[in-house]
């Protein structure tokens, strides 16, 4: 493999990527690299240093040590070429509630530098694909549970970010909403965005292609779900899950 | 123990209660009933109607329609003996953040006319994980901790009938068992457990379940009866392609449901078909390594069934 070729093909890396608080070391060194279009989870208890991390490679938070690069720009030197290139969805949405459906991707596309008539030619596209016509003029607030998620994960992928991050997407949902939902995932990854998520579900777990598990702010384990129940003998990603978290020291677990 | 025994035998009881907001029927004609020293589930998504019947059995806001004891006690006429004798964690944190832990403690024992000491070893289990911070505010702790100190708040009156909104919802799976072993504990010293959760695998952990949607519910049994109540032959099919079977499995007329579950896909099949042309079919589309075994439902695979003949 060619090196420059290779990294090209690499959306996000990290080498020793570190952050304290104080003495407190929240992330401690983790080394990781995620291919475009691949499915990679994100897993790890509570406390574990998750959500630090991932703000620190969305260029929300300065790492104190180690490097990282996420669509190819350096998340030390150009963090906010790094939020340009990013698209983000937590469980808490980030829809305006009392703003219409259209409303709401309007104000996502002028925030990302898209203009009115790519954002008016998507915007019409987008409604189609979800079938969303319909609720095209209702304000988000008045929408189940189901349609917001949904429109909370397409407006994240709006302006064709090179990754997408998602923080818990699918928390509260019902089963069948939840499933149909792993199927938008899917289809972004299938277009070449590559997805970065954490998850309590286990069984979601094994819809990704490589899982890594922090504790205790390292990585303890990154592979395929396939090879990872193989490594540590489970018949599922939770048995992996829950014989390395319990290893967890940090009394915040 | 002697207090307990003119306590009536059904804990919680709920007879065609309806509750609107607006336009929104967020709960509908729902009547059911909890044992005495049983943990009943109440498992479904948000929007479900979960909140507003804890908050109508906690008298916290009224129905629109029927009528619900617990205690034996009514929920609008004897609202203060209920209030003496239930613990209610709600699913939002609760506590004073700006409070240490012991502070939260101190003021719950307080308002119910305890001490800690007086009801400590109801606590004891729980709260002695939490006890070495016990100086730190509410609102510095980790999400364990903090389900930890509301879940000792909820009890320090020494309460009979707990109420726990969503307790493990955004926890991790490795503390979600644990806080799953307090509540037996709990159940062992006498006390009902109503908790409700979006996790469908917690079902098993109770003694029986309402799997509710929309503010009806599906099914009201043991997790047990309702697995065996599931009406079809279910089987696991995988290949090499995961993606692209789900896709041709969906194409597939004589495919009744399928649903992606972890590893494999989760389908039904129609009555005159069989898994060997099933196979085949799936052998000419080009994918390999096919495997198609049959297995037994879990809760989550009942819930959608329920949820789609709903």
């Amino acid at each position: 493999m060619n090196d420059t070729t290779s990294n090209q093909d690499k959306v996000i890396i990290t080498e020793n990527l570190t952050k304290k608080f104080g003495h407190f070391t929240a992330v401690d060194h983790i080394s990781f690299e995620v291919k475009k279009g691949e499915i990679f989870g994100f897993l790890g208890a509570n406390g574990a240093g998750k959500t630090t991390a991932m703000r620190m490679l969305c260029g929300l938070s300065i790492p104190t040590s180690g490097k990282g690069t996420v669509a190819g720009y350096d998340i030390f030197k150009q963090p906010e070429m790094v939020k340009r290139s990013i698209g983000y969805m937590s469980q808490k949405f980030s829809l305006y509630e009392d703003l219409k459906v259209w409303e709401n991707i309007e104000l996502f596309g002028g925030i990302y530098g898209m203009n009115d008539k790519e954002i008016a030619q998507k915007t019409d596209e987008l409604m189609k694909t979800l079938d969303f016509e319909n609720e095209r003029d209702k304000l988000v607030k008045s929408l189940p549970l189901g349609f917001k998620q949904k429109l909370a994960f397409s407006v994240s992928i709006f302006h064709n970010p090179q990754v997408v991050f998602l923080d818990e997407p699918t928390g509260g949902v019902d089963p069948i909403t939840r499933r149909k939902f792993w199927e938008l995932i899917y289809a972004a990854a299938a277009s070449g965005i590559t997805v970065f998520v954490t998850t309590h579900y286990m069984d979601e777990a094994e819809y990704c292609d490589r899982v890594s598990i922090m504790v205790d702010g390292k990585i303890e384990a990154l592979d395929s779900p396939e090879n990872l129940k193989k490594t540590f003998n489970a018949t599922s990603m939770d048995g992996v899950f829950q014989q390395l978290a319990r290893k967890a020291k940090r009394v915040d677990s | 123990m002697n207090n307990n025994q003119n306590i009536a035998e059904t804990a919680i009881s709920c007879s065609g209660i309806s509750k609107n907001y607006k336009k929104v029927e967020a709960v509908k004609d729902v009547s059911f009933e909890v044992s005495r020293g049983e943990i009943f589930g109440l498992i479904g998504p948000d929007g479900a109607g979960k909140t507003s019947l804890f908050r109508i059995l906690t008298t916290l806001i009224l129905a629109d329609n029927g009528t619900a004891t617990v205690n034996g006690f009514d929920v609008v006429k004897d609202y203060k003996k209920i209030r003496e004798c239930v613990g209610y964690m709600p699913g939002r944190f609760s506590l004073y953040q700006d409070l240490t832990v012991e502070e939260n403690l101190e003021f719950f024992a307080t308002v119910f006319n305890t001490t800690i000491e007086e009801n400590y070893e109801l606590i004891k289990d729980i709260y002695v994980q939490i006890e070495p911070f016990k100086t730190r505010r509410a609102g510095k702790l980790s999400g364990g901790m903090k389900q930890k100190l509301a879940l000792s708040c909820a009890l320090i009156h020494k309460p009979t009938v707990l109420f726990l909104d969503e307790p493990t919802t955004g926890v991790d799976p490795v503390s979600r068992k644990e806080f799953w072993g307090m509540l037996k504990n709990l159940k062992k010293q006498g006390i009902t457990i109503l908790v409700s959760t979006p996790y469908m695998d917690e079902a098993s952990l109770c003694d029986r379940i309402g799997l509710i949607q929309n503010g009806e519910f599906l099914k009201i049994d043991t997790p047990d009866n309702i697995i065996s109540q599931f009406a079809e032959n279910l089987w696991a099919a995988k290949s090499e392609n995961m993606h692209t079977l789900l896709g041709d499995l969906r194409a597939n007329e004589h495919i009744k449901s399928s649903f992606a579950f972890g590893d494999s896909i989760h389908i039904t099949i129609a009555e005159n078909y069989e898994v060997e042309k099933l196979i085949e079919e799936l052998k000419q589309k080009g994918h390999k390594k096919i495997s198609i075994k049959p297995i037994k439902p879990g809760i989550e695979d009942c819930f959608m069934e329920l949820s789609q003949s709903a």
